[in-house]
Order: C-alpha cells, then sequence, then structure tokens
C-alpha cells in the first residue's frame, strides 16, 4: 500500500462504508465533517475527524479548499470523495492530486470526458459500444436540430450535456413541441449547470435500466456483471437488483463485455459504472451514461460476486494493481437492495427527518444493512434523506424477495417515517415478484397503492 | 398596532430568494399579505415554500439567507 491516511470526503451511510473498508486495508481513516454532522457515525468511527465548516454543503462538503486543508492538517495522503458531493468534479480530482495527494477515483481528465454527455457518447461510439439513436454531439443551432429531430423520429428526448441524475431532460412528442421546447431547455441548462449545450436521444419505451460495474487500474479492466435498476420513482433508483432477470447468458456477455471495452478505451482506474437502456423486446442494449464513482448500489454487486468494490478501488486509487481478474469473478445467486430513506412514501415523499428513537435492524442470513443510524441521533435536515440500504442476498431471486420482505418486517426506526412500507407493498406485487416492469412502471402503481404505504403503528416502520 | 411573527415549521436551510441570480421575495419594511411567499425552506434536497398568515409590514427579517433553522423559529417580524 502506497498510502497510510485516507481522509473521507463525504457524510452518511457511505462515509461509514468507506471508513470499514478502509480500516480493513490497514490505513488510518480521517473524516471531514460539517458542523452538522458532529456527532455523525462516521466521525465515531474514523480514527481522526476534523470540521471542515457549516451545515450548508456548498460551505463544506463542496468546499475543495476546506478539504484540501484538512487533508494537509492530518497528514492524509489520499481523499476518498464517496458520491454526490465532489465525486464527480474533475477540478477537484486535479487540484487533489496537484497537492501531492492519491485522489480515489480517475483522473480529472477522464472524469471532464465521461461527464460531458456529448463527449461520452463520443467515447462508447469510439469503443463500439452502442449508443441511443440521437444527435451524436452537441446541438449547432435549433434550426438544424429540427431537421435532426425529425430524422430521429419521435418521441424525443432532449438533454443537457452538463445535466445528470435526470436533470436538464425534456420530450418533445412532435416537431411543434420541439419547437418549442429546445430554446427553453439551453436556457435552464445555461442557468442550472453554466453550460446550454443540448443533445437529442431517441425515446425507447418500456426500457429496463441496467448498468455494469466495471474496475480499472488504468491497464487491466474487469466487470463485475448488472445491476438492474428499473423501478425508479422521478428518475430516482428506490430498489435495485443483480443480476438483472431480463438478460439471457448471450446478451449478458454482449453488455459486460462492451462495457470493459469502454472502460479500457479511456484507461479508466477505479470503480465505475456503465448505464445502459435495456429493450426486452429487441434484446438491443444503448449507453446512456458513465458514472466514476462508487455508487450507492455497489453491495447487491458485491453479494453477487464476492468482490470487495471499495477495497479495490482505494487499491488502484493508491497506484495498485487490480488484485483480481476477469476469470476470477463468478456470479452467485441473487442480491436486492432496498433505499430505507427518511419520508413518507404515504404522503407524497415528504421528507421526515428528526431524533432515531428505538432501533432495531435486520439480520439473520443473507442480510446486510449499510446505515448510520444509532439510537438518539438527530438526522441532519440538510443533506439528501437515505438513512440506509436494506440488501438481501439468496440462491434465486424468488428467495430474494422473500427474504427481503421478512428482513423488512424486522426493521424498526422510531419516530421516524421511512420508505420501507412502499419495499413491504412491492414485495407483495404480483408484477414485481415475475419482475416484469421497466423504468416508467413504479411512478403509476404509486399512484393506484398509495393506501398500502400507510406506516402501520408496531408494525415495520 | 401589534407585532407577529412567522415562524418556520419544518427544519432545514432558511432561503430568502427563489433561487441565487433572483431578488429575495421580501425585504425589511415591505408590505405583506396573507397567502405571500416570504422564502423556501430545504429539508433534505426538497424546497418548501413559507407563506405569511399575517397582513401587515416587515419589520425585519430574524434569519439570513442560507441559514440553517429548526422547528419554531422566528424567521420574519410582522408590523399589523
Amino acid at each position: 500500500m502506497k498510502i497510510s491516511k485516507l481522509l473521507i470526503a463525504n457524510r452518511g451511510e457511505i462515509a461509514v462504508r468507506i471508513i470499514r473498508a478502509a480500516q480493513e486495508l490497514g490505513l488510518k481513516t480521517v473524516q471531514a465533517y460539517s458542523e452538522a454532522d458532529s456527532k455523525s457515525l462516521a466521525v465515531q468511527l474514523a480514527d481522526e475527524a476534523i470540521e471542515i465548516g457549516p451545515a450548508a454543503a456548498q460551505k463544506s462538503y463542496l468546499n475543495v479548499s476546506a478539504i484540501l486543508d484538512a487533508a494537509g492538517a492530518a497528514g492524509a495522503d489520499a481523499i476518498h470523495p464517496g458520491y454526490g458531493f465532489l465525486a464527480e468534479n474533475a477540478e477537484f480530482a486535479d487540484a487533489v492530486e496537484a497537492a501531492g495527494i492519491a485522489f480515489i477515483g480517475p483522473t480529472g481528465e477522464v472524469i471532464r470526458r465521461m461527464g460531458d454527455k456529448a463527449a461520452a457518447r463520443q467515447a462508447a461510439r469510439d469503443a463500439s459500444v452502442p449508443t441511443v439513436p440521437g444527435s451524436g454531439g452537441v446541438l449547432e443551432d435549433l434550426g438544424s436540430a429540427k431537421d435532426l429531430a425529425r430524422e430521429i423520429g419521435f418521441p424525443i428526448m432532449i438533454k443537457a450535456t452538463a445535466g445528470g441524475g435526470g436533470r436538464g431532460i425534456r420530450i418533445a412528442n412532435d416537431e411543434e413541441e420541439f419547437s418549442k421546447l429546445a430554446p427553453q431547455a439551453a436556457a435552464e441548462a445555461k442557468a442550472a449547470f453554466g453550460d446550454g449545450g443540448l443533445y437529442l436521444e431517441k425515446v425507447i419505451d418500456d426500457a429496463r435500466h441496467v448498468e455494469v460495474q466495471i474496475l480499472g487500474d488504468g491497464a487491466n479492466f474487469v466487470h463485475c456483471f448488472e445491476r438492474e435498476c428499473s423501478l425508479q420513482r422521478r428518475r430516482q433508483k428506490v430498489w435495485e437488483e443483480a443480476p438483472s432477470m431480463a438478460l439471457t447468458p448471450d446478451v449478458r456477455n454482449a453488455l459486460c463485455q462492451s462495457a470493459v471495452e469502454l472502460a479500457a478505451a479511456v484507461k479508466y482506474r477505479g470503480a465505475g459504472t456503465i448505464e445502459y437502456l435495456y429493450d426486452d423486446k429487441s434484446g438491443d442494449f444503448y449507453f446512456i451514461e458513465m458514472n466514476t464513482r462508487i455508487q450507492v448500489e455497489h453491495p447487491i454487486t458485491e453479494c453477487i460476486t464476492g468482490v470487495d468494490l471499495l477495497a479495490e478501488m482505494i487499491q488502484v486509487g493508491s497506484g495498485e494493481k487490480l488484485s483480481i481478474r476477469q476469470d476470477d469473478i463468478e456470479m452467485r445467486g441473487h442480491a436486492i437492495e432496498v433505499r430505507i430513506n427518511a419520508e413518507d412514501p404515504a404522503n407524497d415523499f415528504m421528507p421526515f427527518p428528526g431524533i432515531v428513537g428505538d432501533l432495531k435492524v435486520p439480520g439473520g442470513p443473507g442480510v446486510r444493512f449499510d446505515h448510520f443510524l444509532y439510537q438518539g441521533y438527530q438526522i441532519p435536515p440538510f443533506y439528501d434523506s437515505l438513512l440506509g440500504k436494506l440488501i438481501v442476498h439468496a440462491e434465486t431471486r424468488e428467495k430474494a424477495i422473500t427474504r427481503l420482505k421478512r428482513a423488512i418486517s424486522e426493521l424498526c426506526v422510531r419516530e421516524l417515517k421511512t420508505t420501507a412500507p412502499l419495499f413491504a407493498a412491492l414485495a407483495d406485487d404480483a408484477e414485481v415478484r415475475s419482475g416484469n416492469f421497466h423504468t416508467k412502471w413504479l411512478e403509476p402503481w404509486l399512484v393506484e397503492n398509495n393506501h398500502k404505504l400507510i406506516q402501520q403503528e408496531g408494525g415495520p416502520s | 398596532m401589534a407585532i407577529e411573527t412567522i415562524k418556520a415549521m419544518l427544519p432545514g436551510m432558511f432561503y430568502r430568494q427563489p433561487s441565487p441570480e433572483e431578488p429575495p421575495y421580501k425585504n425589511d419594511g415591505d408590505t405583506v399579505a396573507k397567502g405571500d411567499v416570504i422564502g423556501l425552506i430545504e429539508v433534505m434536497k426538497s424546497f418548501h415554500e413559507v407563506k405569511s398568515d399575517v397582513d401587515g409590514t416587515i419589520i425585519a427579517f430574524k434569519v439570513d439567507n442560507a441559514e440553517p433553522i429548526t422547528p419554531g423559529t422566528v424567521l420574519v417580524e410582522v408590523e399589523t
């Protein structure tokens, strides 16, 4: 190991996950925290902790100079950015490396290239990875864009090159709508991201969201199979599975191979995810984007492959080679993750921060709960609502769903309202059990099944 | 003449303007009517408008832009 002390520039459950991985690798850990997180579990578990600023993320977890100062003061020789915040900020990665500190992730150059959606599509095409039919690069002017839209066919998506996570997307159903929406999208993207660049993509109806986990050390690249994350609300994933129940072995092989080729083409270093749309009916898959970070749903991949993704990521980030080859990676069983958020699913997912009262955590065979809760902890209202991730692993998908139901029934987080009742209801749903869904399936289901989402007194909370 | 207060109902971050580029919803000395938006509270990345429940004139904002608040924090004093 070329590093000895890792600073964690993130919070919540992922900070806890990073600390655990680092400690098992024999590294000292330093938790950077905002004023609002002084009592967080990560601060308690790390060897050291340094305050980096006030509650507002802009002044703490997004404050590059405060984080670099903290790393300097603590003598950290590596920084892990987690997900969100500065994880995919190329300037941050550059600044960390310029300070002589290892950035646990890809180079700033790769983050910049894959973070620009149009450049990423080009990189995918150059590596012969299928992309959604669309404009190719950034649109030159709205007149020729309209001709192109007609050629690709409606409905069509207008996307901001600087967008991501579902932001900056509009769908035009015909030419008239396109003429109205395209200038709006450009203005909005300019205001939100400082870059008004747009590109076009054909809408693939009833598609599944399938993504491939890859690892690279800059010279060697492997995949750890795929995850399916089709159950989404407002383009946010709520329930993820590995592997996808929709792929044939041939499609899986082609999909995973294409991800490795893209990783190799950009000489990827770190853990990354290549996201695709998968069309059940045709068997075609299309590249959407690459995420150059560890993802929330990484544990289901760890369950089915036995690979410690965080450990590999930290090792390659410190300049070592991958410890595994493709032949070492096998897939076993089926894993499901559900996101336990501090939100009331029966009340339009209204955020519900508060103090954790009685806490009972699920356990037993094949159950993992990655979280940052403890009894008496005040959940800060300033950050996202993810409290933890309940992950189950079993020999088959059917057994995994049964195990998930059992694990949810054990979970108790008083007096918060959480999304747990949503997953209890989904685990009972016939369509979910048969795996018959796509990315637009969940939202109408929520409207019809709202009555099933009310938290039961005395039941799981 | 009485002094009323508008309090926060949610915990989170208080904002006085709809977005960083736009002017504040209200300034000290402005008149305010029932139902007028006087600020936003961001709780777990979702935004909720704070509306006045009185008619009157704003004496002073008691919380700065982008300051953390808890339920019951006095945001504004209003002369009614």
